[in-house]
C-alpha cells in the first residue's frame, strides 16, 4: 500500500488544529473548577487537575447563588429544562397544526393567514424587545413560565418547517386515506404525524438547544432569582465574580459547564437527527 | 395547498387560532408599538408623551456616539462573518477529504453550537483576565498588555473572537453538508479532467458551493447583528461604559438602563428596516440556489 | 499494440470483502470491449479502477504500455462517460466540453476548434451556451460525449452511460455510440448490466459475475458456446433453456429420450436455445404448452417439460396454441454443462 501522502497529514494537522479551538475552552473550564479559588488567582488556568470539583459541584448546585437565596444550581437547571422543553413542545405543536391547517384545507383566506405568519420571520426579538417586554407587563405575566416561553413562539420557523415537509408528502396518500374514510382528523394523527416522525425529532433538537440558551429574553422578564434559568444565570454570575475580593470561579464554572453540557449532549447524541433539521430547515 | 384538501372550514381555522393569536399578541402589537413609539417623545418622569415626528430618528443620526456604535457593528459584523465563513469552509473541506476519523471530527466541530452565547463571553472573559489569563499571558509573551474592558479594541477583539469561535460549528455544517450534495461523479469527472487539486476546487467545488455561501453570509451577518448580544453583554460584565457595543445592545441599553423609550424605538425600526433589506436579499438569493438542479 | 494489460488486478475493501478476485485479460488497440454481468458483479468496480478512481490492492494495470498503478487519473490519458453524465452544473455547454483541456495548457483557438468539431459529430450546435440542467437527458447524454471525444484520449471508459434514457432514445444512442467509437478508432471499456447492449456493440464481451471472469468471447461465440450456465442465462433474450438430463452409456437424455452423444456420464445440465426447438408432430420431447406470447415477428410459447420450466421461440407463421406440444432438437444444437459448477463440458 502506499505510504501517507503529504497532502492527507496536512489534512488531518488542520482539523486537529480546529478541534482543539473548539475544544480547549471547555476543558479549560473543567480544569478551573478542580482546583481551589484561591490558588486560581495567582496561578490561573492550568495543566493540573485539582480535587475540588466535588465541593464546588455541591456549591453551585444546592447553594443559592444570590441575594434572595433562591436560586441554586439546581432551580436554575430545572427552569432550563422547562424553558427548553416547553419551548420545543409549543413551537411544534402550534407549528404542525398551523402547516396542517394551510397546506390540507381549501381555505379562502389561507394565502392571507401564511404571509401573516410568514412576516413574524422578518424581525427577530431584538428589535421589538420593549415594547414586548411591556405587553407582558401588562399581561401579568412577568416572572412566570408562560411569559418566558410563549412570547418566544411568536415566530414561524417551525410553521414554515412543517409546512414545506407536508407540501412533500405525496398527494396521494390524503386521496387514498379519503377513500378509506379517514376525515382530517384521523388522517393527521393516524398518518401524518406518524410520517413526520423524523421531522418532530429534528424540530425537537434544534428548538430544546434554542429556547435553553435564551438569555437576553429571560434576562428581561424574570427579576425574581427563582425563575432564573442557567443561562440567564450567568449574568449574575459575572456580575458576581466582579465584585468578590476571591472570585468563586470554581462554583461559577461549573454552573456555566452545567448550562452547556445538556444541549450539547442532545445534539452530540442526535447528531444526525440535528444537522437534517438545520440543513433542511432554511427557508 | 394540496389539489384534494379538506374541505371543512372550521377546524383548519381553529388549528390556525393558536398561532395567529400569539403572534397577534406577542408580535404585531409590540412591533406596532414600537413603531408608534418611535415617533414620540416619552417624558422622563412619565406624564406621557409628545408627538415629535422624526425628531428621535435625526438626533440618532445626528448623534456621535449612534454613528460610533453603528460603525462598530459594521466592523464587527465584517470581521466575524468573514473570519467563521473562512475557517469554517477550510475546515469543512478537510473534513469532507478526509477518510478516516471524519465522524469524530465532525462531532468535535460542531459541538459547539449547542453553547449559550453568554457563555462564549464568559469564556472570553476568563481567557482575557487581566491577572492570569491564558490569552492575556500570550500576549503578554510578545509584550502586549491586553486589557479587556478597558481598552476599546481589546475588547472588540475579544468579542470578535468569542463571536467566531461560536459561529463556526453552524457554518462547518452546512458547509459540510453542501459539499456533501455535490454528486460524487461531478468530482470524479472532475479528477479526470483537472489533475490539479486547488484547481478542481476553485473551477468546480467552490461554485457549487456558492448557493450555500450566500445563504450563509445572510445568517451570518443576522447572527452578528443580533444573536451576540449575549456576548456583547458578558464581555463588557454587563457595565457598557466606553466599551464597544453592537447596535441591538444600544436598544436594549437606551430602553430598560436609560428608559428612553422613544429613542430606542427609533433603534428599534432602524434595525427593523435593516433585517427586512437583509431577508428580502436572503429570500432573493434563495431563489438561485434552484438554478442549479 | 495491447492498449489495456490487466495483470492479476484484485480488489479487497478493508472489511474483507473481496469484490473482484486476481483477474487478468488484455484489450488491443481499437477494440470495443463491454464488461456485462448483473448488479454487484464488479463490473463497476474494474473500469473505476482502470479509470483511476478505486485503489487496486494488488495486481499491475497498464494503459499503453505504461505501469499506471500510481498514476493520478488525470494523467492515464482517459476519458470517462458517467452514468448520470456528471456535467458540471455551473458551466455551460462549451465551458463543459473544453474544461479538460483547458487544464491541459492547450491554447483557445484550438481548444474552440476541437470543440467545434465534437459539437458537430453530435448534433450540439444549438445548445452550446446553455447549461445542463437547461438540456433533456439525451442531450446531456451527448454533451459527457463530447467532453470526452474532445480529449482524444488513448482509452474511453463507458460507465452504464444509456441506463437512466428511456427505451427508445437507448436504442438510438446505442448504434451512435457505435458509429462513434468505430469512426474514432479509440479503445474503448464499455460497462453494462443489459446484455442487448452487450450483443450489439461489443466487438467482444467480458461476462462477469461475483468478481470473477465467466467468460470472454466475441458476441457470437458468448451466444452460441457459453462456457457456463450463468453465461447461458444470462446473455440472449429469453435466456437459454437450462434442462435436467442424464447420461446412458454415453447419450444424453432428457426424460427418456435421447437428444445427442457426450463422453462425461451421470446427471448433466442440457441447455438448448428457445429458437432450436422445432415444433415437431413425431418429434421425441413432450412439452404443455401453458402461454402464447405474440411478439410479432415470433412467438414464444411458455410451458413445462417433465415439471420444468421451457420457453420455445417460433416464427410467426408457425401454428401454436396451448396443450400438448411435441418438440425436436438437432443434437449440435445441446450444449451440456456440469450439474456442480454448472462450467461447460
Amino acid at each position: 500500500m502506499r505510504k501517507p501522502k503529504i497532502s492527507t497529514v496536512v489534512d488531518h494537522a488542520v482539523l486537529i488544529a480546529g478541534s482543539l479551538f473548539m475544544i480547549l475552552p471547555l476543558l479549560m473550564l473543567l480544569q478551573m473548577t478542580t482546583i481551589p479559588d484561591t490558588e486560581l488567582i495567582r496561578t490561573g488556568p492550568s495543566l493540573t487537575i485539582g480535587d475540588q470539583f466535588d465541593d464546588n459541584f455541591n456549591k453551585a448546585m444546592f447553594e443559592a447563588s444570590g441575594f434572595s437565596g433562591e436560586n441554586t444550581g439546581l432551580s436554575m437547571l430545572k427552569n432550563s429544562f422547562i424553558l427548553g422543553i416547553g419551548f420545543a413542545l409549543g413551537k411544534i405543536v402550534i407549528g404542525m397544526l398551523a402547516a396542517y391547517a394551510i397546506v390540507y384545507f381549501r381555505l379562502r383566506f389561507a394565502t392571507f393567514a401564511f404571509w401573516l405568519i410568514f412576516t413574524t420571520l422578518l424581525l427577530p426579538l431584538e428589535v421589538r424587545i420593549l415594547p414586548s417586554y411591556e405587553v407582558v407587563q401588562w399581561l401579568g405575566m412577568l416572572n412566570t413560565y408562560q411569559g418566558l416561553i410563549i412570547p418566544l413562539i411568536a415566530s414561524a420557523t417551525a410553521t414554515f418547517f412543517f409546512r414545506q415537509f407536508f407540501r412533500s408528502v405525496p398527494e396521494e396518500l390524503v386521496e387514498a386515506a379519503r377513500i378509506d374514510g379517514a376525515g382530517p382528523v384521523k388522517f393527521f394523527i393516524d398518518i401524518l404525524v406518524p410520517l413526520s416522525q423524523t421531522m418532530i425529532a429534528a424540530m425537537f433538537i434544534i428548538m430544546f438547544v434554542y429556547g435553553w440558551n435564551q438569555y437576553l429574553w429571560p434576562t428581561i422578564i424574570t427579576t425574581d432569582e427563582d425563575m432564573y434559568t442557567l443561562v440567564r444565570g450567568i449574568k449574575q454570575i459575572v456580575q458576581v465574580l466582579e465584585g468578590a475580593v476571591v472570585p468563586e470561579f470554581g462554583r461559577s464554572n461549573v454552573l456555566a459547564l452545567v448550562a452547556v453540557i445538556p444541549p450539547v449532549l442532545v445534539v452530540v447524541f442526535f447528531q444526525s437527527w440535528f444537522v437534517k433539521g438545520l440543513t433542511e430547515s432554511d427557508k | 395547498m394540496k389539489r384534494s384538501g379538506f374541505t371543512s372550514v372550521s377546524l383548519p381555522v381553529m388549528l390556525l387560532l393558536p398561532q395567529l393569536v400569539i403572534i397577534a399578541v406577542f408580535f404585531y402589537w409590540p412591533t406596532v408599538v414600537a413603531l408608534q413609539s418611535s415617533f414620540y417623545l416619552q417624558d422622563p418622569f412619565g406624564f406621557g408623551s409628545t408627538f415629535v415626528g422624526l425628531q428621535n430618528y435625526v438626533d440618532l443620526f445626528s448623534s456621535r456616539e449612534y454613528r460610533k456604535i453603528a460603525g462598530f457593528t459594521v466592523i464587527f459584523s465584517a470581521l466575524v462573518t468573514f473570519f467563521s465563513l473562512g475557517i469554517a469552509l477550510v475546515l469543512a473541506v478537510k473534513a469532507d477529504k478526509v477518510l478516516r476519523g471524519a465522524k469524530t471530527y465532525r462531532t468535535l466541530l460542531m459541538w459547539v453550537y449547542a453553547v449559550a452565547p453568554p457563555v462564549a463571553g464568559f469564556i472570553a472573559v476568563i481567557m482575557f483576565n487581566q491577572s492570569w489569563g491564558p490569552l492575556t499571558q500570550f500576549f503578554g509573551l510578545f509584550g502586549y498588555d491586553y486589557k479587556v474592558g478597558v481598552n476599546y479594541n481589546d475588547t472588540a477583539f475579544s468579542m470578535v473572537l468569542a463571536s467566531v469561535w461560536k459561529q463556526v460549528p453552524v457554518n462547518f455544517i452546512f458547509f459540510l453538508s453542501g459539499l456533501q450534495s455535490i454528486p460524487r461523479s461531478v468530482r470524479e469527472a472532475a479528477l479526470i479532467d483537472n489533475r490539479s487539486a486547488s484547481g478542481r476546487f476553485w473551477d468546480v467545488t467552490f461554485p457549487l458551493l456558492a448557493p450555500t455561501g450566500f445563504f450563509l453570509l445572510i445568517i451570518n451577518i443576522t447572527y452578528s447583528l443580533f444573536d451576540t448580544f449575549g456576548i456583547v453583554d458578558t464581555v463588557v460584565k454587563g457595565e457598557p461604559g466606553n466599551n464597544p457595543m453592537t447596535l441591538v445592545y444600544k436598544v436594549y441599553v437606551d430602553g430598560f438602563r436609560g428608559n428612553d423609550l422613544g429613542g430606542s424605538s427609533a433603534q428599534s425600526v432602524i434595525l427593523m428596516v435593516l433585517v427586512l433589506a437583509l431577508t428580502v436579499f436572503q429570500f432573493r438569493l434563495i431563489e438561485r440556489r434552484i438554478h442549479y438542479t | 499494440m495491447k492498449q489495456v494489460q490487466l495483470n492479476n488486478i484484485r480488489k479487497t475493501y478493508p472489511n474483507g470483502f473481496e469484490a473482484l478476485h486476481p483477474t487478468s485479460f488484455d484489450i488491443a488497440q481499437g477494440e470495443f470491449c463491454v464488461l456485462v454481468g448483473p448488479s454487484g458483479c464488479g463490473k463497476s468496480t474494474l473500469l473505476r479502477m482502470v479509470a483511476g478512481l478505486e485503489d487496486i490492492t494488488s495486481g499491475e494495470l497498464q494503459i499503453a504500455e505504461r505501469v499506471v498503478n500510481d498514476v493520478d487519473p488525470a494523467d492515464r490519458d482517459i476519458a470517462m462517460v458517467f452514468q448520470n453524465y456528471a456535467l458540471y452544473p455551473h458551466m455551460t455547454v462549451r465551458k463543459n466540453i473544453g474544461y479538460g483541456l483547458k487544464n491541459r495548457g492547450i491554447s483557445k483557438e484550438d481548444i474552440a476548434a476541437k470543440v467545434d468539431e465534437a459539437t458537430a459529430m453530435l448534433n450540439l450546435g444549438d445548445y452550446l451556451d446553455r447549461k445542463p440542467s437547461q438540456l433533456s437527458g439525451g442531450q446531456r447524454q451527448r454533451v459527457a460525449m463530447g467532453r470526452a471525444i474532445v480529449r482524444d484520449p488513448a482509452l474511453f471508459l463507458f460507465d452504464e452511460p444509456l441506463s437512466n434514457l428511456d427505451a427508445k432514445l437507448r436504442n438510438q444512442m446505442r448504434i451512435e455510440i457505435k458509429a462513434l467509437q468505430r469512426r474514432l478508432g479509440v479503445t474503448s471499456i464499455y460497462v453494462t448490466h443489459d446484455q442487448v447492449e452487450a450483443m450489439t456493440m461489443a466487438d467482444r464481451i467480458i461476462v462477469m459475475n461475483a468478481g470473477r471472469i465467466e467468460q470472454i468471447g466475441t458476441p457470437a461465440e458468448v451466444y452460441h458456446n457459453p462456457a457456463s450456465t450463468f453465461v447461458a442465462s444470462f446473455m440472449g433474450a429469453p435466456p437459454m433453456n437450462l434442462l435436467s438430463a442424464t447420461v446412458v452409456d454415453g447419450a444424453v437424455k432428457l426424460v427418456d429420450q435421447v437428444i445427442c452423444k457426450t463422453q462425461s456420464q451421470g446427471r448433466v445440465t442440457a441447455g438448448i436455445r428457445p429458437e432450436a426447438f422445432t415444433l415437431d408432430a413425431n418429434g421425441p420431447l413432450a412439452m404443455e404448452v401453458q402461454i402464447v406470447e405474440e411478439l410479432g415477428a415470433h412467438r414464444l410459447l411458455h410451458g413445462t417439460m417433465n415439471g420444468e420450466t421451457v420457453t420455445v421461440l417460433v416464427d410467426n407463421d408457425v401454428m401454436a396454441q396451448t396443450g400438448p406440444q411435441r418438440l425436436s432438437v438437432k443434437p449440435d444444437a445441446v450444449c451440456l454443462f456440469n450439474v456442480t459448477d454448472g462450467q461447460r463440458l
